[in-house]
């Protein structure tokens, strides 16, 4: 038993590694994906930075005022949570159909599959690169500049990525087999976006049984370790713990379901 | 060394209902004519290859022949790495470039530059070794200008052009051909029958699809027939063209 489990691993871990050394397929196709999108338009792909401006100050003004709070408060707020959610959950979304999307390249090229999940993740890195470009405009137009925690953003938006990479491979592997998860998991990051503090703040949350809606919802973890120290803070050590536990549990499995079921993906296409 | 070696290798494609509409392509272009059973937990599968062992070595100029889904695309998945056997082994050493779709990859609003560029990644041409030959894939191309143009804009057998050039640009240890790719007008085909003929001379291990008796005489010297997934017939070139072709 441990033997057919070491060996599942090591065949995650072969393709991954393999996809080290194929890594400039990975990064290629993600900006082509990006190219393609917005070739033909004038601005490009900063319509992705103009379309999210639009959204952000449209909620921004919308709920700040139905929430009754100060704009130059709540305008920020919603800015770093909207990036960096449209982030982790495109990611999940888009992780879903990375195989499915790739299917003519894989029945024809042998190149490692985890190029493909990684093919995501970068697409939507560069999106979040173009989105993050509003936020020091916020923040100045708002006057509130972030102090030197920030720096312990960059750490946050890591683990977040690594959170987001094991969730998608699984997600992958699972969607090629159970097309219908994929809209399952587009309902359930719907709700999750309601669920998590993003459109409202934690502090809203009437103290007691309702906390739990925080404390258990690993995403909101993972938002606070961005959110936090872009507003001056520290996460605080549950969010650490949380997100760390997460990436560690979170990736045994997934080498294990990605080893067993790797040779299986060509089938499933 | 470039070898292949394949032991008692079956594949099953599994059919599941709530994706039958896409794997139905599937069937109707890989797997016509594979046989379809039920499994011990009343999935539906099709048998697209059944216990077949072959075994490549360098220099070996291998041929195959079959009628529609006889397995042959199903075999050249496998040969190429794309297909792990679902029973038996198979044990692929070298570098594997199969030209079977061509335009794989190509970006239509994309220049014709840009697409040499994304055409070989996918080929598996390093960025740098793409960067010394660029300019030879783009002379071979004939496109001149145009290369600076979307891809879209091309004609028809412009386009083939491009993805031509590149495609066969690399120089594989085995090399997977589903049928002969010539194209373009006249002149460009005797470029492109030269250029391909280079390439399957000089890669280590040939393995060419075809319908085509000439073709295959020409360029193999052992040929596989395949039935029903199955191995039919495996010997000398003559041989089995005389007894699928017949005389």
């Amino acid at each position: 038993m441990s033997d057919q489990a070491a060996s599942t691993f090591d065949r995650a871990l072969a393709d991954i590694r393999a996809t080290a050394r194929a890594h400039h397929l990975a990064t290629m196709f993600g900006w082509q994906d990006i190219a393609h999108r917005y070739r033909r338009s004038r601005v490009g792909a900063f319509w992705v930075t103009l379309n999210m401006s639009v959204t952000i100050g449209a909620l921004g003004l919308i709920f700040g005022t139905l929430f009754r709070v100060p704009i130059t408060q709540f305008l920020p707020y919603i800015c770093i949570s909207l990036i960096f959610w449209t982030f982790i959950s495109s990611c999940i979304n888009e992780g879903c159909t990375s195989f499915t999307d790739s299917e003519g390249m894989i029945l024809q090229v042998r190149i490692p599959l985890f190029v493909h999940v990684l093919r995501t993740i970068y697409r939507n890195g560069i999106v979040l690169a173009h989105n993050l470009l509003i936020l020091p405009l916020v923040l100045l137009a708002v006057g509130r500049l972030p102090d030197w925690h920030a720096v312990f953003a960059i750490p946050g938006v890591l683990l977040m990525a690594i959170n987001a990479l094991w969730m998608m491979l699984i997600l992958s592997v699972v969607c090629v087999r159970y097309r219908d998860l994929t809209h399952i998991v587009q309902n359930f990051l719907q709700v999750t976006f309601y669920l998590t503090p993003l459109m409202w703040m934690p502090q809203t949350l009437p103290e007691g049984p309702y906390r739990f809606i925080l404390d258990f919802n690993p995403l909101y973890h993972l938002m606070m370790l961005v959110r936090a120290p872009l507003f001056g803070d520290f996460p605080t050590s549950a969010n650490w713990m949380v997100s760390i536990l997460l990436a560690v549990a979170g990736w045994t499995i997934a080498l294990h379901v990605y080893g067993r079921y790797r040779h299986r993906i060509p089938y499933w296409l | 060394m470039a070898s292949i070696r394949l032991s008692n290798v079956s594949v099953e494609f599994p059919v599941f209902n709530a994706v039958t509409r896409s794997l139905k392509n599937r069937l109707l272009s890989a797997a016509t004519g594979g046989i379809i059973d039920r499994r011990w937990d009343g999935h539906v599968i099709v048998r697209g290859l059944q216990d077949v062992t072959l075994s490549l070595g360098e220099g070996e100029r291998l041929g195959l022949v079959g009628h529609n889904g006889a397995g042959k695309t199903t075999l050249l998945r496998v040969l190429s790495g794309i297909y792990y056997p679902t029973q038996g082994t198979s044990q692929i050493d070298g570098e594997c470039v199969s030209l079977i779709n061509m335009s794989l990859g190509i970006d239509p609003e994309a220049t014709g530059r840009e697409n040499i560029k994304l055409r070989a990644a996918i080929m598996g041409i390093p960025a740098q070794e793409l960067s010394e030959r660029i300019d030879e894939i783009a002379e071979f191309s004939g496109l001149g200008d145009f290369l600076d143009m979307p891809f879209r804009t091309y004609s028809s057998g412009m386009q083939l052009r491009l993805a031509f050039s590149t495609s066969t640009a690399i120089r594989p240890e085995i090399l997977v051909l589903d049928e002969w790719l010539s194209t373009g007008d006249e002149s460009f085909k005797d470029k492109s029958n030269r250029r391909l003929q280079e390439i399957v001379n000089s890669t280590k291990i040939l393995i060419l699809a075809s319908h085509s008796k000439d073709l295959l005489l020409a360029n193999c010297s052992r040929i596989v027939w395949m039935e029903h997934g199955r191995v039919r017939m495996d010997g000398p070139a003559a041989e089995v063209a005389l007894a699928y072709f017949g005389g």
